[in-house]
């Protein structure tokens, strides 16, 4: 019992919880570039992807090939492609620029796929509509399509994010500071494993799992206000 | 540094790499198959269980859903043994990606459990179904059909995910690509490989379960 | 020269002809009505037309102005001549009854929005729903919301007007209010093709009954010898088959 008050004692110091808010605050901000980026991306590609507005199938093509690929690549391996490819080039750029454009390469394709399940989500005669009465395909995206999809489109994309986050610890392997990064530091200083990878899984815990309760609670929302 | 692209330093590695391979499927089907009988007798749990019961793997689920998988296994690679329980680091990545799947694979099939229509099971005990029939029948074509497209995309996620396995010095594709990168330091080549090798097991496997489930299960969803 | 004049259409989904050699001309002010079994191709002929399925060969001319499907420019013109009212209605789920009808002329046409709404105010005034400008789609019934396309459509302003099954999809007590619509467009001089299979009703308002079976036009007349004196096997065989139920 007292080797666990000294070991509280040693792991709760004022530096020390410095150090883990700051890496908290790393993993939140590498989570939102990350996702901001990608999403973006991601929704560029579903609508390059959709045949009602870009009609050159070869197009369409390379955004399915662009997506089948990058889903099938690990995130650690992702990772490491890009820690290299930007070596390669010559560019010397921050960690956080390096696990940034890793996320949201990943988060892009991801992202991809799930703006078109919202896109096709609508029903085609929608589209049609909008056709006949000669509204171009970005004018029937934004005006019809877009605000029936949010409903199937938000919900799968904040479990995502959630995914994202969780994915934010393989930065750890190149070194950015996030909080697993800081637990492997603490842990080398001689602080206990326990203590160390225990508090930042409930720090994973707390932000994945707010983000999760807020989902959940946006979709019953979304379904009875769809408006 | 003048960097160019040499991938000739790097072709002697290819079996090495695919041997990788090899060992990344094996470590995939393992923790697939523990994670998926961890997720069938949670699942009953919440279906038929008593609520202590279901309170606990509630939480289960809910803490391996909303934390990252890596630090689990740190957790279970370097925190267990001061509880004095030992393993190896192919055991703990292991125990972390089969306890990991195990809770999405509980979702998975609770949910595919929720979809189980009462009035099928009635409609058959009216045409004289015994229970066993009816489970043969009825319940279990029909859970397949619901459960196969899901269970085989989180396989294909598993598969992506033993990687992280290369972190504690197991070597499978991603370990053995680390291994030719401190022999030859071709560090892009080498990776990039691996990306492509990823994409080329995951493809193939994604094939392979399309077949099953178009011809066992008579599932006529798009391959990828 | 009549309104519109179709020569020699035909169309294709992939390898499958649904439309061959398509001949018909409607005159200004008239309302054709074609009939046929489903899968006849009569769907298909307004679709063709709205440019929705691109024709393989054959001419379209609206007005003395020959059509052209071939670019998105010459596509925009076509669709300028008609407008369609759908089966399944296809209101937009996310705007009111009078956003519904107002977006069109605002978004595409650009013209005033408060000119715009004015219309569509009276426009939904005449199908009936004056009390109901803002409803959204789900919170009306099918044969409120077919009127509310029927005013849709009307907005735009055609040169001719395609009804695609308008009542099909309606519940039977429901049919009657939006036939009252059509009966009053009629009246008001409104070329119109008709899809339908509600054969009283075709009786009464077209000028001109034309058959389709297999993607080809197999008669054509006034209602009164395709219903009563049909010229061809095929036509009395199905008029017989409807007539009798």
């Amino acid at each position: 019992m007292t080797a666990l008050v000294d070991q509280l004692g040693r792991f709760f110091t004022y530096y020390n919880l410095i150090f883990i808010g700051e890496g908290f605050l790393y993993t939140i901000g590498l989570s939102a570039a990350g996702c901001g980026i990608g999403y973006v991306v991601g929704f560029l590609l579903a609508v390059l992807r959709n045949e009602r507005i870009v009609r050159w199938a070869f197009v369409r093509w390379l955004v399915v090939l662009y997506v089948e690929i990058f889903r099938r690549i690990p995130f650690l391996v992702m990772l490491l492609v890009v820690f290299f490819a930007y070596q390669y080039a010559g560019a010397d750029v921050p960690m956080f620029t390096i696990a940034a454009t890793t996320l949201a390469l990943h988060a892009s394709a991801y992202s991809a796929e799930i703006v078109r399940a919202g896109l096709e989500s609508v029903h085609p005669n929608q589209w049609d509509a909008a056709e006949t009465m000669n509204m171009g395909g970005l004018a029937a995206l934004r005006r019809v399509i877009l605000p029936q999809s949010w409903v199937v489109l938000i919900p799968p994309a904040m479990t995502f994010s959630v995914g994202l986050i969780k994915s934010t610890s393989i930065a750890s392997q190149v070194g950015a500071l996030e909080l697993t990064t800081v637990a492997k530091i603490l842990n080398s200083k001689g602080l206990s494993a326990g203590m160390c990878y225990g508090t930042i899984l409930v720090l994973y815990f707390v932000l994945c799992y707010s983000l999760t309760r807020f989902a959940k609670y946006l979709e019953v929302r979304l379904v009875t206000s769809r408006r | 540094m003048n960097y160019t692209m040499q991938f000739g330093q790097v072709t002697p590695y290819l079996g090495y790499l695919a041997g990788g391979a090899w060992v990344s499927l094996q470590i995939a089907v393992v923790a697939f198959l523990i994670g998926w009988a961890i997720g069938l007798i949670c699942a009953s749990v919440q279906q038929y269980g008593n609520r202590p019961a279901r309170v606990v793997v509630r939480g289960y689920v809910t803490f391996f859903l909303n934390t990252p998988l890596l630090v689990q296994i740190f957790f279970i690679y370097f925190v267990l043994p001061d509880w004095g329980v030992m393993l190896s680091s192919y055991q703990a990545v292991l125990i972390g990606i089969a306890l990991n799947t195990g809770g999405y694979m509980t979702e998975i099939q609770r949910a595919g459990f929720a979809s189980i229509r009462r009035e099928e099971i009635e409609a058959a005990e009216t045409l004289g179904f015994t229970r066993i029939q009816s489970i043969r029948y009825v319940i279990l074509p029909h859970i397949t059909k619901v459960l196969f497209p899901p269970l085989s995309n989180e396989f294909i996620i598993v598969t992506m995910t033993t990687s992280l396995a290369s972190i504690f010095g197991v070597e499978e594709l991603t370990g053995r690509a680390y291994n030719i990168n401190g022999e030859t330091f071709r560090s892009l080549e080498i990776f990039s490989i691996a990306a492509v090798y990823y994409v080329i097991l995951t493809v193939i496997v994604s094939g392979l379960l399309y077949l099953i489930g178009r011809y066992f299960f008579r599932i006529k969803s798009k391959a990828f | 020269m009549s309104h519109l004049v179709v020569e020699k259409l035909s169309a294709a989904y992939g390898k499958v002809p649904v439309l061959q050699d398509i001949d018909l001309s409607i005159e200004r002010g008239e309302i054709v009505a074609i009939i046929g079994p489903s899968g006849s191709g009569k769907s298909t002929l307004l679709r063709v037309l709205v440019g929705l399925l691109r024709p393989q060969s054959g001419s379209v001319t609206v007005a003395g102005e020959v059509l052209q499907y071939d670019n998105p420019r010459n596509l925009r013109k076509a669709r300028e001549k008609f407008a369609i009212v759908f089966q399944q209605f296809n209101l937009f789920q996310n705007m009111t009854a009078l956003r519904n009808v107002t977006i069109a002329p605002t978004v595409v046409k650009k013209r005033k929005p408060a000119e715009v709404e004015a219309e569509a105010r009276a426009l939904l005034e005449k199908v009936g729903l004056g009390h109901r400008l803002n409803a959204y789609p789900d919170e009306m019934s099918g044969g409120q919301q077919q009127r509310v396309a029927i005013a849709r459509a009307l907005a735009l302003k055609p040169e001719i007007l395609h009804l695609d099954e308008v009542t099909s999809a309606l519940d039977p007590e429901l049919v009657a209010e939006v036939l009252d619509t059509v009966r009053l467009l009629a009246a008001d001089g409104m070329t119109m093709m008709i899809v339908s299979h509600e054969m009283g009703f075709v009786r009464e308002v077209a000028n001109k009954v034309m058959f389709m079976a297999e993607g080809r036009i197999i008669e054509v007349g006034p209602p009164e010898q395709v219903f009563d004196n049909p010229q061809t096997e095929r036509c009395a065989e199905f008029v017989g088959r409807i007539l009798r139920h």
